[in-house]
Order: structure tokens, then sequence, then C-alpha cells
């Protein structure tokens, strides 16, 4: 008898510390980015995290009123350290995918671009259709919605995936790729650096909403939803107060946020 | 002054009663405790077999497992051919060419297998156009040739200060008993030298072998798709950490299935020594 007194004892103490734990408030908010992935997230020549998303992030947090930690995480790493807890929220240009919602949940979008595809000067790809890149070799960084897409809709083409963004780009100017397809964003601002001098745009992809979704949020544990709502709110504010164009001024001269 | 054995008027000590001595409580919890991460990562295994997730990532870890195989087998084979005239190097007493032979297996024994993949992958791509023009580029191209090529290369190192060793470790007095009996060099290299090396050599050549199933790893990040690269693909669809679990069993059965290949060979090997 005595053992069961005990054991409802605990029941009980367990069903409170969990019930406290969801009603936890948010002081301090650990966000994960990539850092190799400029202009929205890069790491600067003094090693500090900069760019658009961990400006957003920055501007995000002082509208919600927390203390924020912002900290590099490879991309394929991502949402498993999301999920084991080494931070609370992933502010890295993380479209919001039907895949990854089956993991994780997400605020609203924070911006939306279109994709595009790159290739060398000299290539003999005419548009982005599947016809004008069948046959040809593809790059991608992993486990990207850009990998997805070529994949389900550029089926006559050969996938490669890399790690990060700058293989699939050291990869493209030596001719190993005969295109790669990333945000448009990120392509236009490399083809303007030394090393994107090899190669062009070749026209921008119609996103598909099933593997594209409405853009990039801010992606949180599922069990988090007072954590999202908050961003999400935040997110508006910061576009209802000007930070988010102050923001979207320093790094591009078209609104980012898109349609 | 001599010694002179006396038969023994000891008896052999009494069974001693096995008491509960702290080491073996520690001991026995310790034992405990790695067989309950053993169990509960086989109940993970069990709870979380997703049949649709088999279906869908199966036959792509199944290829991978083949790259795998193929690719280390390649490079084993021709790191074996490569070793050859790096043996010759390091037995010889010329300066230079053991100097050359010294400066091979010193730079690819001392540097990350990672990095040379690097190196090799991407440094050829910085001089496309010198490959191009020597027709080399067809090859360099492709990542799973560039794999080969520097696997090829660092178990080459390896295989060489194997070999090297135990052809060193043959006593000298074989050599002077093939010299008196009037063999050739190549008889004496292939007839009395190399089969007794060989012996000696078997042990870490199997280590070299398991060294490099798991080294072959590092191609999946070059884009090669490997059991390793088949498994992160399947692992950024899925997020489930399972695929790793069973990409280490699968590791561990490859490893597992060479280690009894070579308890074979050692056993033939080594059947003139069996009494």
């Amino acid at each position: 008898m005595k053992f069961a007194k005990t054991l409802v004892t605990a029941a009980a103490l367990l069903a409170l510390s969990l019930g406290g734990a969801s009603a936890k408030e948010w002081k301090k908010v650990v966000i994960g980015t990539e850092g190799a992935y400029p202009p929205f997230n890069y790491v600067d020549t003094d090693g500090k995290l900069k760019g658009f998303d961990v400006d957003i992030a920055l501007a995000l947090c002082e509208e919600m009123k927390v203390e924020c930690e912002i900290v590099a995480q490879d991309w394929d790493g991502m949402i498993p350290a999301l999920l084991a807890g080494k931070f609370d929220g992933i502010i890295a240009s993380m479209s919001i995918t039907p895949e990854r919602k089956k993991v994780i949940d997400f605020s609203e979008k924070y911006y939306n671009t279109p994709p595009a595809i790159v290739a060398p000067k000299d290539t003999d790809i005419k548009g982005v259709t599947p016809e004008d890149l069948a046959g040809k070799t593809v790059g991608a960084q992993v486990s990207t919605m850009h990998a997805d897409y070529v994949e389900k809709k550029l089926t006559e083409s050969e996938l490669k995936t890399y790690p990060t963004a700058d293989e699939y780009k050291l990869d493209l100017a030596n001719g190993r790729l005969d295109a790669a397809n990333d945000d448009s964003v990120v392509l236009s601002e490399w083809l303007k650096t030394e090393a994107g001098a090899c190669c062009k745009l070749v026209g921008m992809v119609t996103p598909v909403l099933e593997i594209h979704g409405p853009g990039a949020g801010v992606g949180v544990r599922k069990e988090d939803t007072d954590l999202r709502d908050m961003f999400s709110a935040a997110i508006k504010a910061i576009r209802a107060n000007g930070k988010y164009q102050e923001i979207n001024k320093k790094y591009f001269d078209f609104d980012v946020y898109g349609g | 002054m001599t010694y002179i054995d006396a038969p023994s008027t000891e008896r052999p000590p009494a069974a001693r009663r096995r008491t509960w001595t702290s080491a073996r409580v520690t001991g026995l919890v310790l034992m405990m405790l790695w067989a309950a991460l053993g169990l509960s990562i086989v109940y993970m295994l069990v709870v979380g077999y997703d049949p649709e997730k088999v279906t869908k990532y199966g036959p792509r870890i199944l290829s991978g497992i083949w790259v795998t195989v193929k690719l280390v087998a390649m490079s084993i084979v021709l790191g074996a051919l490569i070793s050859i005239p790096v043996v010759i190097g390091r037995l010889s007493h010329n300066p230079i060419i053991g100097g050359i032979a010294f400066g091979y297996s010193y730079f690819f024994r001392g540097t990350p297998l990672l990095a040379q993949t690097f190196l090799v992958y991407y440094g050829a791509g910085q001089f496309t156009d010198v490959l191009k023009a020597a027709g080399l580029w067809v090859f360099f191209r492709d990542a799973y040739f560039c794999a080969v090529f520097t696997f090829s290369l660092n178990t080459a190192a390896y295989q060489a200060e194997i070999l090297a060793g135990a052809i060193r470790a043959v006593p000298s007095g074989q050599w002077q008993a093939a010299d008196a009996l009037g063999l050739r060099p190549f008889t004496t290299m292939f007839k009395v030298i190399l089969p007794q090396a060989l012996i000696t050599a078997l042990r870490p050549y199997g280590n070299e072998v398991i060294l490099m199933i798991k080294g072959s790893a590092i191609a999946s990040i070059i884009t090669v798709l490997d059991l390793m690269g088949q498994t992160r693909y399947a692992f950024s669809k899925t997020y489930d950490l399972q695929i790793y679990i069973w990409a280490a069993v699968i590791y561990l059965l490859t490893v597992e299935v060479l280690r009894r290949l070579w308890e074979m060979m050692e056993r033939r090997l080594t059947r003139h020594l069996r009494r």
C-alpha cells in the first residue's frame, strides 16, 4: 500500500514538473545559424557571425525582449541540433517546407526570394526547364529545397549534393558541375565576386509550393508553440516599425520579404 | 652454487571463495550499464523499425554498400601495387631512393586522409586547364576516381611500411642460408623471404583493410554516394538518427566478415607451425 502511495506521489510530482515546463518563461533564447550562406549568414573576417539572418535574429530578440545568443551549426546537422536542444530557434534562411514541418515547426516567413539556376559562362544550357537541363549534372547544397527540386522536378538531370554552398561553387567554377540550383539572391551575390566570375545566371526557377514552401521562417521545436508565436508576432512588429526595412536596405536594393 | 629443484611439497592453492570485493561490484555494475546501453540500442532499432523508410532508402543503402566495397577493394589492390616500388625504396641502401620512399610514406602517413582527399578533389579542380590539356580531366572530374586515387596513394604508404617492416623482421640467417645454397636473388625473395614475411604482415594488413573500410566514409563528402553518402542522404530526408545506427551496424558486419576471412587466411598460412 505504501508503495502505491509513493508511486502516486511521484506521478503527481512528475505531472507538476511537466506542466511547469510548458509554461516556461523565455528569458534567454539560443539561436542557430549556419554561417556559410552569404549574404544571409556568414562568418566575417573577424570571426563573427554576420548577415541578414543574424541582423534579423537580433532585431527579433530585441522585439521579444529576450536575451539572445547566436551559435553556428553545420547545415546538415541543423534540425537534429535543434531537436537535441542545442539551441531553441533556427534563423538560417531555412525554408518552411512540408518535409521539414513533419519534424519541426516554423514561425511565419521572414523573407521569400525565388530560386535560380547558374552555369559556367560558356554553357550550352538555354533555360531552366527539365528539358534544358536534361543529362546535365546539377549541384545543390545537401538537405535543401533546391536539392529536393532537382531530384523531384529535374528528373533527367544528375543531382550532386554538397555539405555547404562553398563546395558546389568550387565545383561549378572548375567544371565538374554543369549548373547549380540555389537561392537567386545568394547566387547573384556570388556572381558579383571574383570567384563567381566563372559563371552566369541562366534563369529564375518558378517556385513550387509543395517543394519550396512559402519562404524562410524561424524553425522551432514542435512543443515550443509559444516561442513560435512570439517569433511570428515579432516578425510582424519589425515589419510594421521599420526595423525590417532598415536591415533589408543594408543588404539588398529590393524587398526580400516577397509577395 | 647450483640449485636443484626439489619436488614441490606445496599443494595447489585451495580455490578461494569469491567475495564481493568493491572492484567486482564496480565491474559488474559497469558490465550491466554496457549491456543496458546495447540493449537500448537494439530496442530502439526494433521499436523504430519503419517499413516505409526501409523500402524507400533500403535500396539506396544497398547500392551504397556496393560502392564502398568496390572503392575499398580497388584502393587496396592498387595500393598494394604502388607499395611494391615504395618497399624496394624503403629497403634500398641508396640514400636518394631511400629518401624518396621515406618522404612518400612520411607525407601520406603524417597527414589526415580527409585533407588528402580535399587536396586531390578540389586541388585538381584548380588545374582543370592543365589537366584537360594532358587528357587527365576525364579522370579527375569524377569524384569516385578522385577517391580511389587518394585512397590508393594513402594505403600504399601504410602497406609499404607493413611489408618493409615484415621483410626486415625475417632473420638475416635466412638470407645467408639462401645465399649459401646458391639461390638466385629472385628465388630467395619469393620462395624464402616473402613467405615468412607475409605471416608477420598478415595481421597488420588486415588492420589496414579495416581502417580503409572505415576511412572510405570520407568519400561521402566529395559527393560519392557510398554507404556513408547514402546514409547522409537518407538522414537529410528523415532526420532519423536510427539511420546512422544502421550504418554503424553495416560497417560492423563488414568488418566482422573481413575478420573471419583473415582468420581463415592466417590458419592456412601458418599451418606448418601448428602442432
